[in-house]
């Protein structure tokens, strides 16, 4: 059998899982690792600037692709740095992988020269740690920990190695296991068919169903299954915000997104459902509003592959363990070999109310010819000269939203943003992922002055790399978030929301040998957007000056139902 | 409502953090804990007693079920079960409070497992208040310093819990 040092073996096992790219930074640690992979082909090194980038930029690319990230980091600062992206990936159950290097054992307690505890800080962030205590264990720990990492619901996981676990000197036979098996690690494969003939039986006397759908039904690769669910059976359809492209955004069956700054129809219309198939969302806060309050006359069905997300925030009246695109394919069976289907005249009553929800409010917002641009507007272009086919990676805040609400997805990770934990900094590096991944795409980084800043440094990465990112910066000079809640709840004092002493993100750009573009007239806007995405092997940050005052909406009342809504600055529900 | 929850887990170094962890991190409290190996040494049994309600306990079971070294879990107030903690209590015992507090142990089925000229050790097994009222019996002025172990616990009659 062929000997490896474990250094080697680090890199062999990635490559024998089939990692195209390791995203990471080194440091004393790795060196070890670092020098294995010089002399190796077979994975691909992306140097970024910051761990913190690493992770996002391996999370961006298992958001696109569905494969793991691969994140390699050095002890203490470097493992530290890569923390709010382990978290980032936790909180939006993205499949990840992070190997942090480690003091020598010896050393280990010693407050030594960059040691930090990694195992202990990442506890409550990963699904699963390993310490590599010995070599030989580093194939069955590196086929354990891609298997915990993509299997049930999906999450970050981390393998810390001292260095001297991957000493040059120190050689031993290596042998990729095929299968692995834990016994206390039992994902479910199957949701319960007596659940889902319960689901099936409510679902299809349902007068005024809503099928709710989350993050969940992309990971799950339940995209298709739901769609032809939704159609099959004419019911209205909302998705979350992780859940945007579950369902085609251009679809007439689809209401947008629900929730704190869902549109008005998605919100009125789960609010008076009968009954709501949840299907791979988990009923946060953001969406809900006051859980107490929250659709007081549904019928509720939960699929969660997830025992511990079902009843967590609201109790479900049929809740169903199991993988989402599993349960969903077999109620679409049932539904189809029903002899019973949905009385259409309840659902075309149904459909009435919704359609006035829906011409209601329409994600309207004030124009004036003379006055600033609005922010909405920058990302309707978007839309309009990408064609809707561009990957969207969103930092955190009001442009976020506004992507959300605006640019209408059609299908499944094409909408790439830190969701749960709501990571400023996450959308440039995350863009950096989803390049890798597909290098002929478009792929929009939307974001603001405030997040850019927060990892502009990668402008360097995507030099080096080639990246042809579009950074499409909503320069509104505030924290547009921050300063719209000032403006709603603390009598307008805009405390530290300011964005002041800005660099010329122009020049900026250009120093890192990219083309910057500065845009701040609307009818400027869309000639712009079409010159930077026709350079398509450049990276263009476009500078767009918006209104500092315009804000988020529909937006919930705190404390109240779903449908509990500011409409705009002045009209509320 | 009080709850005695059984764990069989890799007996891994981390395990017993990562069950303590998700107890600080989900903010509900541990009351006891006691944790050892079993007869195969691969595995440890771990018994924690918290309190909460219904829906609480179900999401503290849920969650220690996902962790990865969690094989087994049992909710032991769910049925009929036998409870136990081990108490040693050093007690003062001078002049007439000497065989006050051997009656004592006596009364309550303990020993005496070491004596000096002014304090008795006493070791006391059984359930949880039990061992208080023992507490309560001597008067809390008597006593020097308590060690107790923590509730363990299994299911009375055929149930078991293991592979």
């Amino acid at each position: 059998m062929e000997e490896l040092s474990g250094g080697e073996m680090v890199v062999r096992a990635l490559a024998d899982e089939g990692v195209e790219f390791l995203f990471g930074y080194p440091g004393g640690a790795v060196l070890h690792i670092y020098d294995a992979l010089f002399q190796q082909d077979k994975v691909d090194h992306i140097l970024v600037r910051h761990e913190q980038a690493a992770t996002h930029a391996a999370d961006g690319y298992a958001r696109a692709t569905g494969k793991p990230g691969a994140v390699l980091v050095t002890s203490g600062p470097g493992a530290t740095n890569a923390v709010t992206g382990i978290a980032t990936a936790s909180m939006d159950s993205i499949p990840m992988v992070v190997i942090s290097g480690q003091v020598i054992t010896d050393w280990i307690g010693d407050d030594a020269f960059q040691e930090t505890d990694m195992v202990g800080i990442c506890r409550p962030l990963v699904k699963h740690s390993w310490m590599v205590r010995d070599p030989r264990d580093i194939p069955e720990i590196f086929r354990k920990a891609f298997y915990v990492a993509t299997t049930g619901r999906p999450g970050p996981v981390l393998i810390d190695i001292p260095k001297d676990m991957t000493a040059p000197h120190n050689r031993y036979p290596y042998e990729y296991p095929e299968h692995v098996h834990m016994r206390s690690y039992n994902p479910v494969t199957r949701g319960h068919t007596g659940q889902i003939r319960k689901a099936v039986n409510a679902m299809l006397q349902a007068k005024r169903p809503v099928i709710y759908a989350g993050g969940g039904a992309i990971q799950g690769e339940a995209h298709e299954v739901l769609t032809r669910l939704g159609r099959q059976l004419n019911f209205p359809v909302t998705n979350t915000l992780m859940g945007l492209g579950a369902f085609p955004g251009s679809d007439p069956q689809f209401l947008g997104m629900l929730g704190q700054h869902g549109t008005y129809e998605a919100n009125m219309a789960m609010h008076h459902a009968d009954f709501i198939l949840c299907a791979g969302a988990r009923l946060d806060d953001r969406v809900t509003n006051n859980a107490d309050k929250f659709c007081p006359n549904a019928t509720l069905v939960h699929i969660d592959v997830d025992p511990a997300s079902i009843s967590k925030n609201v109790p479900a009246n049929i809740p169903i363990v199991g993988p989402v695109d599993q349960v969903l394919g077999e109620m679409l069976a049932m539904v189809e070999q029903s002899e019973q289907q949905p009385d259409q005249k309840d659902l075309d009553r149904w459909w009435e109310e919704v359609q006035g929800w829906r011409q209601y409010h329409a994600l309207r917002y004030d124009h004036d010819a003379d006055g600033p641009m609005k922010p909405q507007h920058v990302v309707e272009t978007l839309y309009r000269v990408t064609e809707g086919k561009a990957y969207v990676t969103s930092d955190v805040g009001q442009h976020q939203m506004f992507a959300a609400q605006f640019y209408k997805f059609d299908h499944p990770r094409y909408w790439i943003n830190s969701g749960g934990l709501g990571t400023m900094g996450f959308g440039f590096p995350a863009a950096m992922g989803v390049q890798f991944a597909d290098p002929d795409a478009m792929v929009a980084c939307v974001t603001g002055e405030g997040s850019i800043q927060m990892n502009i440094q990668e402008m360097s990465t995507c030099l080096q790399y080639g990246l042809p990112i579009k950074i499409i910066n909503i320069n509104n000079q505030a924290l547009g978030m921050v300063r719209q809640w000032q403006d709603m709840q603390y009598g307008g004092r805009h405390s530290q929301s300011y964005m002041d002493s800005l660099p010329d993100f122009i020049a900026l750009a250009e120093a890192y040998g990219h083309v910057g573009m500065k845009v701040e007239r609307a009818e400027d806007l869309e000639g712009a957007m079409k010159e930077a995405f026709a350079m398509t092997d450049r990276l263009v940050f476009m500078d767009i000056y918006v209104d500092p005052a315009e804000h988020v909406y529909p937006m919930h009342i705190a404390g109240g139902a779903i449908n509990d809504m500011w409409l705009s600055k002045t009209e509320r529900t | 409502m009080r709850r005695i929850i059984s764990i069989l887990m890799e007996n891994e170094p981390g395990a017993l953090s990562r069950v303590v962890g998700l107890f600080s991190q989900r903010g509900y409290n541990i009351e006891t804990l006691t944790v050892a190996p079993t007869e195969d040494e691969t595995l440890s049994r771990l018994t924690l007693t918290t309190f909460g309600d219904d829906e609480k306990i179900e999401q503290i079971t849920k969650h220690l079920n996902k962790l990865i070294e969690v094989v087994k879990l049992v909710d032991l107030t769910d049925g009929a079960h036998i409870e136990r903690e081990i108490m040693l209590v050093k007690v003062k015992a001078t002049g007439s409070q000497r065989a006050e507090v051997k009656r004592s142990v006596d009364i309550f089925r303990g020993q005496i497992v070491d004596v000096t000229s002014t304090v008795y050790t006493v070791q006391l097994t059984g359930a949880t208040d039990k061992l208080q009222a023992f507490i309560d019996a001597i008067g809390e002025t008597q006593v020097l310093e308590v060690v107790r172990s923590g509730v363990s616990g299994i299911s009375r009659g055929e149930k078991v819990l293991n592979l």
